[in-house]
This record gives structure tokens, C-alpha cells and sequence, in this order.
């Protein structure tokens, strides 16, 4: 069995590491001034929302640059949102939105990715 | 508004948010194998080995970056490309770690680090709910979240796919592949406690969409991340914001409260 990739591997999880672990391993997290504080507690919402969009909304036109994507990815997308905010139950809204768009891949109405 | 009344920061006990920690995790748990799987199918057909694919994801666990590798040592690119697109990739791992870190001062450096090594997307967004309705660090939570929801499936389905190949169905025919996108943006919703949340919020996802167009989707994800907080800091507090004078206070407790008390909070 080849191994010859491990290295490559041990490199990429090398470079990715700093970036997961300096801030938890900075000394003084709990000395930031209020505003800095402030706005840590707005990166949670922020950048799940930019993941959320940018999956949905960012996809690849033929010649591989980023392209604006419509489809019915938009619609399961908003309705676990909209399960969220209604019920506050992540699991049901995921089963709606991946149901619903495993339908109409199945029904045809929606292509497959 | 009764809904943003039971999510306010701080105001769930561990036990009840541990148990929407596990519910939450349920549908991530999904998605990472269907990904996993399509990852395993991809190292593949692209001449990997089970253990180099496995070594992949054990060492990186970092999806996006890893299925741009296969691409790319497909493609013939070097090495050393490799790395520095990875480093581009997974440099919005920082945001996650930085938005952690204020909850996690009193736990122990070596735990801290070691927690590093888990914290995907997936990880970080399950952590940073859960602290938030508990109002503090539970070091217990933020492992049972990264390693059940991602670590375990993302690595199981990996050997799954590499090791038994085509005879696995297309995921996406399941609808696996929203599953990630909406669970990004239901665990955002649940983050929404005031306007400058939901301002910081909108505004990552147009900036983050806008600047994935214009240039990469890793760089929108990045910008969505660093630009939103910045105008939700500009808006007006509503009541129920965290920074109001009614309202609930957010911020972690003091280094000395924040590390795993398991027993804090139960009834």
C-alpha cells in the first residue's frame, strides 16, 4: 500500500494548525477591551451566514470560476432556516431540507449537482 | 420573539444544552459521512491509497482543502502549491478560534491544543451555540460536538469510500449536499439574539457571496467573517442585545468559571 502522499498529508495539517490554534493559545483572550470582545461575539453569526450563502449561492461555471448559482438548493436551504426560527430544531429542519430536495431530484423537477 | 426569549445567551442549563448539542449534531453527523464518503470515492479514483487518504483526513480533517488536494496532486500540481492553497483554504480557522478563544482562557493549554486539531467548521459552530446558551465553556460539549458530529464520521466514511469505491450511491441524489449549507445557516439563526447580530449576520453572507464571486469562496467566507461583525458593531443595540443595559448578559464568566464544571447547571 502507498504511503507516499502521508508527507504530504503531515504538511497540509502542518500549515492548517496555527490558524485553528493560536488565538485559543494566545495568552490575554480575557484582558481584550469590551469593543474587541464585542466583536468576536459577532464573528459567530457572521461567518456562518458567509458559509450558509457561499455554499448555496457560489457555484462553478464550465471553465471552473466562481459562478452565481440559482436552484432549488436556495429553497431547502431557506426552509431549515425557517424551521430554525420557528421551532428551533436544527434536525427537523435538516430532514425537511434534505428530503425535499432528494424529492424533486427524484421527481426530476430539480437536477442533480 | 418568544423563540429569541428561549435562546437568549446564558440561560439554558448544561443538561438541556447538551442534549440540543447531540440533536444538533445528528444532522452534521449525516452530512460529514455523505461528504467523508464522496471524499473516500474521490482519493480513489484519483490513485490514493486508503492510508494516504486516511492520513488525510486525520492530519488536515479539513474538508474543502483535502477534496482541492486530490484535485490537485491529480493535476500534477507541487507540493509545496498544495500547501499554500491548504494554508489559504483553512486560514478562516482563525475567525473560529479567535471567537472560541475569550470562553476558553481557563482550560488547560494542552486541552486547548489539542482542541485545535478538531475545529472545523462544523466543530465551531456546534461550540459557539452551545457556549452561548449556556453562557459559558463546556470543554466536554465542544468534544462531544467536534469528535461525534465530524471527527468520527468524517474519518469512518473516508476509509468507507476509498476501501469499497463505486458500488456506494451518489449522496447528493439524498439531498446530503444542502445539508451542510443549511445547517451553516440554522446554527447563524440561532446565534441571532439582537439586531447587531442579525445585521453582522446579513451582511457576512452578502459580502461573503459578493467577494466569492468576484474572487474565491474560501477568500468570502473569509471577508463575510471579518467585514459583518464590523457593521453589526455600527448598529444601533435593540433591547434584546446582548450589550444592552436589560438585557441578559452574554460574555463568558471569569477564567476561573470557564473551565468543564459537568455538574454546573444540571437541575
Amino acid at each position: 500500500m502507498s504511503a507516499a502522499l502521508v508527507p504530504l498529508a503531515f504538511l497540509m495539517g502542518l500549515v492548517t494548525y496555527p490558524f485553528r490554534a493560536i488565538p485559543l493559545l494566545a495568552p490575554g483572550f480575557e484582558r481584550l477591551p469590551e469593543r474587541a470582545k464585542l466583536y468576536l461575539r459577532l464573528v459567530g453569526p457572521s461567518v456562518l451566514a458567509a458559509l450558509a450563502a457561499v455554499n448555496t449561492m457560489v457555484g462553478k461555471s464550465e471553465d471552473g470560476a466562481p459562478a452565481f448559482r440559482i436552484g432549488w438548493e436556495w429553497l431547502a436551504v431557506a426552509l431549515c432556516i425557517a424551521i430554525v426560527g420557528w421551532r428551533r430544531n436544527l434536525l427537523v429542519g435538516l430532514v425537511v431540507a434534505a428530503g425535499s430536495i432528494a424529492l424533486l431530484r427524484a421527481t426530476g423537477v430539480a437536477p442533480l449537482p | 420573539m418568544a423563540a429569541h426569549v428561549a435562546e437568549a445567551p446564558g440561560t439554558f442549563s448544561l443538561a438541556a444544552s447538551r442534549r440540543r448539542l447531540l440533536l444538533d449534531s445528528l444532522g452534521i453527523m449525516v452530512s460529514a459521512s455523505g461528504f467523508g464518503l464522496v471524499y473516500g470515492l474521490s482519493a480513489r479514483a484519483a490513485g490514493f491509497s486508503p492510508l494516504e487518504a486516511g492520513a488525510m483526513s486525520l492530519l488536515v480533517f479539513a474538508g474543502a482543502s483535502q477534496f482541492v488536494a486530490v484535485g490537485y496532486v491529480v493535476g500534477g500540481l507541487s507540493w509545496l502549491g498544495i500547501v499554500l492553497l491548504t494554508a489559504f483554504l483553512n486560514a478562516r480557522h482563525m475567525l473560529y478560534s479567535a471567537a472560541l478563544a475569550p470562553y476558553l482562557v481557563g482550560t488547560p493549554r494542552v486541552q486547548r491544543a489539542a482542541m485545535a486539531h478538531v475545529l472545523t467548521d462544523e466543530a465551531f459552530a456546534l461550540a459557539i451555540a452551545h457556549f452561548r446558551r449556556i453562557g459559558r465553556a463546556d470543554v466536554r460539549g465542544y468534544w462531544l460536538g467536534a469528535i461525534l458530529s465530524t471527527f468520527i464520521p468524517w474519518n469512518v466514511a473516508t476509509l468507507v469510500g476509498v476501501t469499497i469505491g463505486g458500488s456506494i450511491p451518489d449522496p447528493s441524489r439524498f439531498g446530503l449536499d444542502v445539508i451542510f449549507p443549511a445547517a451553516m445557516g440554522g446554527l447563524a439563526v440561532g446565534l441571532i439574539t439582537g439586531r447587531r447580530e442579525l445585521v453582522a449576520a446579513v451582511v457576512g453572507a452578502v459580502v461573503g457571496v459578493a467577494v466569492g464571486l468576484a474572487w474565491d469562496p474560501a477568500a468570502g467566507i473569509i471577508a463575510g467573517g471579518l467585514v459583518g461583525p464590523v457593521v453589526g458593531m455600527a448598529a444601533r443595540p435593540s433591547a434584546a442585545d446582548p450589550g444592552h443595559e436589560h438585557a441578559i448578559p452574554y460574555f463568558p464568566q471569569r477564567a476561573e468559571h470557564a473551565h468543564d464544571d459537568p455538574e454546573a447547571g444540571l437541575p
